[in-house]
């Protein structure tokens, strides 16, 4: 059954990997719904957020070759584990005198934020579920909207430590000694 | 002590085990080039085509079980790796490919030369990095060369700006690496392994399918004693050939496309697959759905995202070969099978796919044969792609782990002369032949001078049909004859090797075969032969697209006399 799925990893802050991320997909056919990337509590490490449409065997195959990644430290699909999953919306949406009360309005019930005011539009700000937001797209496109950005989601799973927790116990480090490359021998049939 | 970037590179390779690398210099490269001389243990060798120096590699790191090297300049010197690196990718075949790349303070403003080429390779590699700064350059390396080596081995490529190989550093060499992202799994989980042994333990018609992780992880021995102690017939993959000694009762040929009718068979009617190193390509499988109907799986793999890929397994093991083959083999029962392996003799001596018909006319099977007996089988045979290359891997036998150097994963014409030579650099001792189509052998001829001022003792049979043999043949069967761009006007080949100042001759005559391959290899150097051979021949069996492995299409016209 195809659905959406939340791909959260922990990767290397370098060059290049959120290309290999994206090409590992597009390659395998993926339609990336988003991806989301940031820094984290730890020095030169991101966050990735993906999000990806396919069933659960495909997705999982994706999850493994995404892995396979040298600068991909942990990968997770944590779509079953009822994760809290946020996204935020910035709307520039048209305003006459006669139209902004009832935006207004409509901001207030979606618990969103007015952050900009000019003569003819307003800049609305919303965070929310992807559905939380589409909904309130969908309400404004009557009023015209002039330039819509979102971030995509960005989710953390629930309760105590997550499968990205980085703790004492679970050192990220993995050291690599040197060793001389040693004359190969075959078996003498 | 403070070094250059290219004194850095030359001196980690060096404690990296490099001894040989395959190259072509040009502008960007030139501090490298400079510097290379003061590193006398770092052999350069200079080929005529960057694709040759990408397939040498390649073919240097199969036979010998180390790091391959390359090296060309910026632009399109970086471009015509790629062929290259690709085939090493789709063959899991540990490369390093370094490159050239214009100043740092020029990248990004399509300098003279300047190719993204790290960006153009990052579907083709396990790794790269465009190394920015003289500092990175010794953790680059390190990491480059661990990466491509380890876990399931594959090509890396390191893009060197021409500053950062000029520029000086204080040089430390980095013991130890931090690579947080990068663990192969070495050990399978005791649990698996516990439940395939209990499968292998209780089955009936079990088969071992080989694959080329056999011989990455050399478990040689480790997969003879399984196949002996349980008496578990072995079939191979096309890459895998060689990694069980093809004399042994128990090895029953290579299955696929264009493999043994017996070894499709075997693995079509087992209630068992131990899949070994092996990624069920969809030319050994055919269609997956209707693929051993009624076998269960074991998969054992170093790589996690081959598992459940193409083909869902009943008991996955993720880990090294020849680790998990130790833990599996102490727990096995030993078992005769002798129902299973006297039905598989049947099928082999009703499909014998390695008989030759009698025929006026020089076959290309008759030549792999008399190759084979004239060598005594002592040969290390280097490939190019087409049909020559299936009759290689059907009509010669090989005994010997990496014996068989071919193209499976990209089947990349132009591979196989380059890939003599790196056979032939990397096992100098041994007898290297090198089998090429009359097509295959013109994308990459121009190795001939390589192999000349190297002096590499390299036998060369071009098979010349007159045809793109191989697509001649889809043409024939699928196409309904329709001969479409697949007939060749060929050069003088024998003239071709003179030029060059290789001795060579031509072969029309049957009778003449055995005697020709006897002067190649009393010859000291270089030799070609030029065969003219019977020009539509076909390769049997053949699976059609889209049929079941059983449903091969086997030589035609039974009234021939069929005798060895
Ligand atoms: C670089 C490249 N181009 C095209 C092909 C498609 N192809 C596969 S086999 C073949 C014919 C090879 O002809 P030849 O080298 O004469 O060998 P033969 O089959 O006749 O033995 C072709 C064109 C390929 N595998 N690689
Ligand atoms: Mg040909």
């Amino acid at each position: 059954m195809n659905r959406k799925h939340i791909l959260i990893a922990l990767v290397q802050d370098r060059p290049g990997v959120l290309n290999r991320v994206a090409s590992t997909l597009r390659r395998r056919n993926f339609n990336i719904n988003s991806i989301a990337v940031g820094s984290i509590e730890v020095p030169n490490l991101s966050r990735m957020t993906i999000v990806v449409e396919g069933d659960d065997a495909r997705v999982e195959q994706a999850r493994k070759q995404l892995d396979r990644i040298v600068e991909v430290i942990r990968i997770t699909d944590i779509t079953h584990e009822n994760p809290v999953a946020r996204e935020m919306a910035m709307i520039k949406v048209k305003a006459t005198p006669q139209t902004r009360s009832e935006i207004i309005q409509i901001v207030d019930i979606f618990r969103s934020n007015i952050v900009d005011v000019s003569p003819d539009s307003l800049i609305i700000v919303v965070t929310g579920d992807q559905e939380k937001v589409d909904t309130l797209v969908e309400l404004l496109r009557g009023f015209g909207i002039r330039e819509l950005s979102r971030t995509g989601t960005i989710a953390l799973p629930r309760g105590g430590a997550g499968p990205l927790t980085i703790e004492e116990n679970r050192p990220l480090r993995h050291v690599v000694e040197h060793v001389a490359p040693e004359e190969e021998t075959l078996p003498n049939w | 002590m403070m070094k250059t970037g290219a004194e850095i590179l030359c001196e980690c390779l060096i404690k990296e085990g490099v001894e040989v690398i395959f190259g072509y210099p040009g502008g960007a490269l030139l501090p490298l080039y400079d510097t290379l001389p003061k590193y006398p243990e770092l052999r350069h060798i200079l080929v005529r085509h960057e694709q040759g120096a990408a397939h040498a590699a390649d073919a240097y790191a199969r036979v010998t079980g180390k790091l391959g090297v390359c090296l060309a300049t910026s632009g399109p010197g970086a471009t015509n790796l790629v062929t290259g690196i690709a085939n090493a990718y789709l063959d899991s075949v540990p490369v390093l490919a370094m490159t050239g790349q214009v100043n740092t303070y020029f990248i990004g403003k399509d300098a003279f030369q300047e190719i993204d080429i790290t960006g153009i390779t990052v579907p083709i590699t396990k790794y790269n990095q465009l190394v920015l700064d003289t500092g990175d350059m010794a953790d680059a390396v390190r990491e480059a060369c661990h990466v491509a080596q380890t876990g399931r081995p594959g090509p890396v490529l390191l893009d060197l700006p021409k500053d950062v190989l000029q520029n000086k550093t204080e040089f430390i060499f980095p013991e130890k690496l931090d690579l947080p992202g990068y663990k192969p799994k070495l050990f399978g989980h005791p649990a698996q392994i516990k439940k395939a042994a209990e499968l292998i333990n209780s089955a009936e018609k079990p088969v071992i399918i080989a694959g080329r992780g056999v011989n990455v992880s050399r478990a040689f021995d480790e997969l003879r004693e399984l196949a002996e102690n349980s008496q578990i017939p072995v079939v191979t993959t096309f890459l895998g050939i060689g990694c069980f000694p093809e004399s042994h009762i128990l090895s029953y040929g290579w299955l696929g496309m264009h493999g043994m009718g017996y070894a499709n068979k075997a693995v079509h009617s087992s209630d068992l697959i131990i899949a070994i190193g092996m990624r069920f390509d969809d030319r050994a499988t055919g269609g997956t759905s209707t693929f051993a109907p009624n076998a269960r799986i074991i998969h054992i793999d170093i790589d996690a995202a081959e598992i459940g890929k193409n083909l869902p397994a009943d008991v996955p093991i993720v880990g090294d070969v020849k680790n998990i083959l130790q833990v599996l083999n102490k727990q096995l029962n030993k078992r005769e099978h002798i129902i299973w392996l006297s039905q598989l003799d049947e099928w082999r001596s009703m499909h014998p796919a390695t008989e030759i018909r009698e025929h006026e006319n020089v076959l290309p099977q008759y030549i792999i044969r008399q190759i084979y007996e004239v060598t005594k089988g002592d040969a290390i045979i280097c490939t190019d792609v087409g049909q020559h290359q299936m009759w290689a891997g059907q009509y010669f036998y090989y005994d010997k782990p990496n014996s068989f150097v071919s193209s499976g994963g990209l089947g990349t014409m132009g591979f196989g002369l380059p890939a003599a030579i790196g056979a032939k650099v990397g096992r100098p001792n041994e007898t290297v032949w090198c089998l090429c189509g009359d097509g295959g052998f013109q994308m990459t001829v121009q190795e001939l001078a390589t192999m000349v001022q190297e002096n590499l003792n390299i036998k060369i049979a071009v098979f010349n049909n007159g045809w793109l043999g191989m697509v001649r043949q889809w043409q024939e069967l699928i196409y309904s004859k329709r001969y479409s761009a697949t007939a060749l006007y060929n050069p003088d080949f024998v003239k071709i090797a003179e030029a060059y100042g290789i001795q060579a001759m031509r072969v029309t005559r049957k009778l003449d075969v055995s005697h020709a391959i006897q002067r190649a290899m009393e010859h000291d150097g270089p030799f070609l032969i030029e065969f003219v051979v019977e020009p539509e021949e076909n390769v049997y069996p053949f699976v059609p697209p889209g049929k079941i492995i059983v449903e091969f299409l086997e030589e035609p016209s039974p009234a021939t006399i069929r005798k060895k």
